[in-house]
């Protein structure tokens, strides 16, 4: 039977209430608006209602009114632009995580959510996070395109295969939180739910200890490193090195620079013939099929803890 | 009006000059294809209501009441499928446009009538092979069709879905072109471009918007089977393709659809509300301008439906900034419809219901649009029920309440027969009251955060859902009650004569029915359409 139920969501991070503020004065706009033209309609209908059937139409009609024209132009104009420039400002700062968030990666596949921390902890369809630390989700998709949507957040982003996409927030009460599929993603699509779990910072520190290999993913990705056999050139200035790189601008051979992110690593695994460092010469093989979008994953963790060390000889 | 024969002696006309079946499939006359156009899409308006029913049924229990996820997937495809490409998209175009466009012009048909009865059979065969695919096996992928699901990981009907759809879209371009070229050409003497009807004004924009759009969701859905049988890398990356490409070329086509389903409607709305007020429209070029600002900006806002698509955010304000600007010429047509009826002389007829209804279902789906249009709410609201909901406020709290007010306006014009009205009165506002039980909830819902496309959901979403559901049946009896009376009066129903709204416009100076080349002679127009005020004045001299 039908129970008790809610009508306005959790407000559980700290755009929430920013959003829910932009929603209360487009509700406020919607029903001035709407109620407007309700009782005009309303009260039009009775007021000018045909009194007989043989009535006659009415005489010198008013049928152009330019001011009145103008007016209902302009006022819904400036309406608008206040609810574009609120929203785009909501969107800018969600498109934006700070410099310091906290590292998650999510795969998504059909019809699971796979999600590991640097530390090497993985979970299946659950995401643990710490209250009050913003946490930063870089995002693929196996095989079609998901969508990581956690509506007491107020936030989604598409996960889409191919290609890395982010999204933050910043959690702001500890508590369990529904986490849905919004991107149909075939037969089990509805099935690909789960929760997001918001601790306290001891708690979470308990959980991100407990039952772990020890091995974070940067190590993990140092091993790939040398079963891929990446040393042989990336270790040897055969190919471009690895310390320092990471968020580092890279002058590639057809004069572009571009900044060494993680949708940059991804593409020179997979595809290197496409941005090959200015002199170097182009014979990597690609890893297409080889490596999964979780070792990649890895490997960038890996020449991610590199970044911040010094280049010496005989490091790689 | 001068012409006060009713139902003299058996007169012959359009309906009645040749019973035989052949006569039927082979004719050229702009009426009967309308004819066989409206039993084509009511045939598909049933199906797709049908998948519809058996969705809302599903959901009254968390886990679902009747069927499978895989099932429910198969349902809400076909209902998006059929409802929007074999219903939505034609429905006034082919049904009332074609009916009543080289009438209101005062010409004998349209430019190429031989063309426009090829349009039908194209239609038909694109349509058998949508229902080709449903009967098959079903299509799983939803009437978006997203890659890579649908091309490289499907496992149902989808290519011969998408082949039907192909197919229809080039029915919709023959027919703009035909409605372009007969609008240009053909207007009567003395009916300058001013001078036309708001519903002509209406069907130019939406003819246009077939004749650019159409062709590019085509193209995308013909790459979709390329990709598919081919292995040429289009879409799906495991093949080198680009996923969210195929998102890009069908909203270019896709959302300018949502306005040639709004457009044509709008254009009804506008005969109603003026025959049903005796009132010129009021800002006759604001109303009519803003049909063309709208099919306009409505090209250049598809990006709106890919704001979490990880489309740059560059890309993403510039498409929210115009997709706000679209509620600019939408609000002007509602205070002028509103306006219009100031100092009216205001009856009550089941069409009128349906403009009024109109009305209002339109300005809670546009309101609801511009949440979504704001980039920053959209994020949370993005494929929830929220969107559901807007959208059926326009497309059958907009859309599908503008086609019945227009086909209960000129059902006395298609038979020469008039419906019982007062149980035209009784559907209209069961339908009302239907509809906004059955999608006001689902606000709720989206806001709360339920998904669109869930054949299961948590609990804490089952009472809104139930609510719907009882909607959905109030509004199932509201579609059944007309397809009886409707029927029943095009043999019962009292002759209508030839203007029964004692309404203007070329369409009802001829006879009901019309005869075959609509007008005994070429009419000449002398003034501007809506023309009320002219009567008040002779009426005053008599």
């Amino acid at each position: 039977m039908p129970q008790a139920f809610p009508l306005f969501p959790q407000q559980a991070s700290t755009v929430a209430p920013a959003v829910d503020h932009l929603f209360y004065f487009l509700t406020a706009v919607s029903v001035f608006f709407g109620t407007l033209i309700f009782l005009l309609i309303f009260y039009f209908a009775v007021k000018y209602r045909r009194r007989s059937t043989d009535e006659a139409p009415p005489r010198n009609q008013v049928i152009n009114n330019i001011p009145l024209e103008v007016t209902w132009t302009v006022i819904p104009m400036i309406l608008v632009a206040i609810m574009y420039f609120w929203g785009a400002k909501i969107f800018v700062s969600n498109a934006t995580p700070p410099k310091d968030a906290l590292e998650v990666f999510v795969i998504g596949k059909q019809w699971m959510w796979h999600v590991e921390h640097t530390n090497g902890k993985r979970e299946i369809n659950a995401l643990h996070i710490p209250v009050g630390v913003p946490v930063k989700l870089t995002m693929t998709s196996q095989d079609v395109i998901h969508d990581f949507s956690v509506p007491a957040f107020r936030m989604k982003m598409d996960v889409v295969p191919d290609r890395y996409t982010t999204e933050w927030f910043e959690a702001t009460t500890p508590g369990k939180y529904h986490l849905f599929c919004d991107q149909y993603c075939g037969m089990g699509h509805s099935l690909m739910a789960g929760w997001v779990y918001v601790m306290t910072a001891e708690d979470y520190q308990k959980w991100l200890n407990s039952g772990v290999s020890g091995v974070t993913m940067a190590e993990q990705g140092e091993t790939l490193y040398h079963q891929y056999g990446c040393i042989t050139c990336h270790g040897t200035g055969k190919g471009p090195a690895f310390v320092g790189l990471y968020g580092k601008p890279v002058k590639l051979s057809d004069g572009q620079t571009v900044i060494a992110n993680d949708a940059y690593i991804r593409q020179s695994i997979l595809d290197p013939s496409s941005q090959i460092v200015n002199g170097y010469p182009a014979i990597m093989p690609t890893f297409t099929g080889q490596v999964t979008e979780e070792q990649i994953l890895q490997i960038t963790a890996y020449i991610k803890s590199l970044a911040s060390k010094e280049r010496n000889l005989g490091t790689p | 009006m001068s012409s006060a024969e009713v139902a003299i002696e058996p007169r012959i006309h359009y309906l009645n000059v040749d019973y035989s079946i052949k006569s039927w499939l082979l004719t050229t006359d702009h009426k009967r294809i309308a004819w066989l156009y409206l039993m084509a899409i009511t045939f598909f308006f049933t199906v797709g209501g049908v998948a519809a029913t058996l969705m809302r049924l599903n959901l009254l229990e968390p886990q679902g009441l009747l069927v499978e996820p895989e099932t429910y997937n198969k349902l809400f495809s076909i209902h998006g499928i059929i409802m929007v490409f074999l219903f939505l998209v034609p429905s006034i175009p082919v049904v009332l446009g074609n009916f009543l466009l080289p009438i209101m012009l005062g010409a004998r048909d349209v430019a190429f009538p031989r063309l426009n009865l090829l349009s039908w059979y194209i239609f038909m065969t694109g349509g058998s092979l949508v229902l080709y695919a449903v009967i098959a096996g079903g299509v799983d992928t939803g009437w978006t069709f997203y890659t890579p699901l649908s091309s490289m990981y499907l496992n149902t009907h989808v290519m011969a879905a998408a082949g039907g759809i192909f197919i229809a879209g080039f029915s919709s371009i023959l027919t703009g072109l035909n409605f372009v070229v007969t609008i240009h050409k053909m207007r009567a003497p003395g009916l300058t471009w001013f001078r036309l009807p708001l519903f002509i004004w209406s069907m130019y924009a939406a003819s246009i918007i077939f004749i650019i759009g159409t062709p590019v969701v085509a193209i995308s859905l013909a790459l979709i089977i390329i990709e598919h049988f081919f292995h040429v890398g289009i879409f799906d990356p495991a093949l080198g393709g680009d996923p969210v490409l195929f998102q890009h070329l069908f909203w270019f086509y896709s959302h300018p659809a949502v306005y040639v389903m709004i457009l044509p409607s709008m254009g009804v709305i506008s005969e109603l509300i003026t025959a049903f007020s005796k009132k010129k429209i009021f800002g006759y070029h604001f109303v009519a301008f803003s049909s063309i600002a709208i099919a306009a900006i409505g090209f250049l806002v598809w990006g709106h439906h890919m704001f979490v698509s990880g489309q740059s955010v560059y890309a993403g304000l510039v498409f929210s900034a115009l997709s706000m600007a679209v509620a600019i010429p939408s609000a002007i047509k509602v205070f002028n419809w509103t306006a219009t009826l100031y100092k009216g002389s205001i009856s009550y007829e089941a069409p009128m219901l349906y403009a009024l209804g109109f009305i209002g279902l339109f300005t809670i789906g546009g309101l609801t649009g511009l949440y979504l249009a704001s980039i920053g709410l959209d994020q949370h609201v993005h494929d929830t029920y929220f969107v559901i909901a807007h959208f059926h406020y326009i497309m059958v709290g907009g859309a599908v309440m503008g086609y019945l007010g227009g086909i209960h306006y000129w059902w006395p014009k298609m038979t020469g027969r008039l419906y019982p009205d007062g149980w035209a009165r009784v559907a209209a506002i069961i339908i009302f009251v239907g509809f906004n039980l059955t999608f006001f909830p689902q606000f709720v819902l989206g806001y709360l955060g339920m998904p669109r496309r869930y054949a299961v959901y948590p609990a804490e979403f089952h009472t809104l859902n139930v609510v719907s559901t009882a909607g959905a049946s109030i509004l199932g009896l509201g579609y059944i009650i007309p397809l009886i009376y409707l029927a029943w009066s095009a043999r019962y129903g009292a002759p209508a004569g030839p203007n029964p709204w004692k309404a203007t416009g070329l369409e009802w100076t001829t006879s009901s029915p019309p005869i075959t080349h609509n007008f005994e002679e070429t009419p000449v127009v002398t003034e501007e359409p809506y023309a009320y005020d002219r009567l008040a004045e002779e009426i005053q001299v008599a």
